[in-house]
């Protein structure tokens, strides 16, 4: 009755933060459901990772395991994890709405002909839940029909769950699979290589715009102050568009979610979609020339400056503070 | 090859949203409605293939009659036809993606591309549904996509990088940003999507089951927050973030 099923993202053993949060937000529901929390591993080798999720206060971990699931593919994944949610019995599967998770939890809903909520940020005592819409701008409370549902979290709305004194029981369950539905073959990875905190796990974001003008300017400008910071950087959609970085440091509507304690915004006007990625941030500063850019409507504290100047003089008033 | 891309009407991302005091919907006088912007995308993408390895793009919506706006656009941006699947009723994304997988297993094209996510619901759903009930390979999120001897590679933006899949085609295509730059409708091109084909069928006519599994209760507005300050200095915001905020 009102079991939950947590799919366990993780990368090669490790588990980001947005597992843990995925790991939380089914606690809570389970609780709110009468039902339990069942994590589940996949992958080649998800064992260990398994062993590593069940200090996470889960009542069960489930591991399935086969080579065929070791790249995360949709149409695999979605087979192995639809036949685990009938045998189980499982009311709800949720996961955080990583990239992983948005690819993976739509083609599992329709495959287990079940309604999803995308994104949720809130679950209620009632059972329904609250997810925003329109860019953050509207926040709709939905409820889910049917003996099975399928959720993923936004990943700022939850706390991550934190190991405890118990260990659940670790399972394995060979994986259904039927060949025939496996129609795409993995080629290759290219990993974004970074020494800098993750996005969605950094303390303090700081986020450069078009006003930035460059690619070469996010590296000699902005970069040196997201390391005096040690902060994850970020980027909005313009800069994203125009080529100066990778999508993989959007924030916003169409890139990542975040809420840092302390988010800068460098350069950016702050659209609809920019805010919709980071109003949700403890402090937010805006260093922008443009006095009348709507980022100042949300921050904290505002600087209307040159950022060409005000950037490198940050830099070095940060140095002053540490010393 | 022949490529159907589902489009979405939706209010222009510029837009400033409002929702009604009863909590029913958004205001939507005033508002100005375009294609979705990622299904710009895809009918891009389209196009591009087409001009490539020929065939046709045919474009499909479900939604009401005011969505033809939306199809001739498309259809000035250089796409061959159009089906307008006529609703009228309030449908969740599961049931939008069984009346496209219903038309699309009519049409049977090569490939359905379609906007990762629409900008108004946010659901980022339809595309991975699409490809489900139909049993064809996904790339969402795709940034790149090659297509030779009936074999697709596509790079996906993923967290942490970029991934490279590759599939037989049929399959379902999900756009993201940084595939292309969409066209602008040309005015011969305007001209000419008004004698192109824009069929309308009634979606009761496709015998999907449209009973909605999602239901919204009630909508409001988020609670707003409140400008803060300007400082003056470099010096003063530095002070302000370590002895206020505390956050260096």
């Amino acid at each position: 009755m009102g079991d939950v099923l947590v799919f366990a993202e993780h990368n090669g053993g490790h588990f980001p933060k947005t597992t843990l949060i995925a790991v939380n937000a089914g606690l809570e529901m389970a609780r709110k459901r009468g039902g339990q929390a069942i994590a589940v591993v996949t992958g080649d080798n998800a064992s260990g990772p398994a062993a590593e999720i069940a200090k996470y206060g889960v009542s069960k971990v489930i591991v399935l395991e086969d080579p065929r699931l070791a790249n995360d593919l949709a149409d695999a994944a979605a087979q192995a994890l639809a036949g685990l949610a009938k045998s189980v019995n499982a009311e709800t599967i949720l996961t955080t709405a990583t990239a992983l998770g948005k690819d993976l939890m739509p083609r599992l809903a329709a495959k287990l002909n079940a309604p999803m909520a995308s994104e949720i940020i809130a679950i209620n005592d009632d059972g329904t839940m609250i997810r925003p819409m329109y860019a953050g701008n509207v926040l709709a409370t939905i409820e889910l029909e049917g003996p099975v549902r399928v959720v993923t979290v936004r990943g700022t709305a939850f706390d991550a769950a934190k190991p405890g004194d118990t260990v659940a029981p670790v399972e394995k369950v060979t994986p259904e699979l039927d060949p025939a539905g496996l129609k795409m073959e993995f080629v290759a990875f290219n990993a974004i290589k970074s020494d800098r905190p993750q996005l969605t796990e950094a303390r303090i974001v700081v986020s450069g715009g078009r006003g930035l003008k460059s690619g070469e300017n996010f590296k000699t400008v902005l970069e040196p102050l997201v390391d005096e910071m040690g902060a994850a950087m970020g980027a909005s959609r313009a800069a994203v568009d125009a080529g100066f970085v990778p999508n993989d440091l959007q924030v916003g509507q169409t890139g990542k979610v975040v809420a840092p304690e302390l988010y800068v915004a460098v350069g950016i006007s702050g659209a609809i979609q920019h805010l919709a990625g980071m109003k949700d941030s403890k402090t937010i500063v805006a260093i922008n020339k443009d006095e009348e850019a709507p980022i100042f409507g949300v921050a904290d504290f505002g600087l209307v400056a040159d950022l060409f100047k005000a950037v490198p003089e940050m830099v070095e008033e940060l140095k002053k503070v540490k010393h | 090859m022949k490529i159907v891309v589902p489009v979405k009407r939706v209010p222009d991302p510029a837009t400033t949203i409002r929702v009604l005091p009863d909590g029913s919907g958004i205001a939507t006088d005033n508002v100005k409605f375009v294609i979705n912007p990622f299904d710009e995308i895809a009918i891009e993408e389209g196009l591009r293939l087409k001009e490539k390895h020929g065939g046709e793009v045919a474009l499909i919506s479900v939604g009401q009659t005011n969505w033809q706006e939306q199809l001739r656009t498309g259809l000035a941006m250089g796409a061959d036809r159009a089906i307008l699947i006529k609703n009228e009723q309030a449908l969740d994304t599961f049931a939008i993606a069984r009346v496209i997988a219903k038309v699309v297993e009519d049409e049977k094209p090569d490939l359905v591309m379609i906007g990762k996510q629409a900008i108004d619901d946010d659901s980022n759903q339809i595309g991975q549904m699409i490809a489900e009930l139909l049993g064809w390979p996904q790339a969402t999120f795709a940034s790149k996509v090659e297509i030779a001897n009936g074999k697709c590679t596509v790079v996906r933006e993923a967290d942490g990088g970029l991934q490279t899949i590759a599939f037989q085609l049929p399959a379902v295509i999900t756009t993201d940003l940084r595939l292309n730059e969409p066209r602008y409708a040309s005015l011969p091109g305007i001209m000419k999507a008004r004698k192109k084909p824009l069929k309308e069928l009634a979606v009761d006519s496709l015998g999907v089951d449209l009973t909605p599994k999602l239901k919204i209760r009630t909508m409001s507005a988020p609670p707003k927050r409140e400008a803060g300050r300007k400082v003056a200095s470099v010096e003063e915001l530095v002070a302000v973030l370590h002895t206020e905020a505390k956050v260096i």
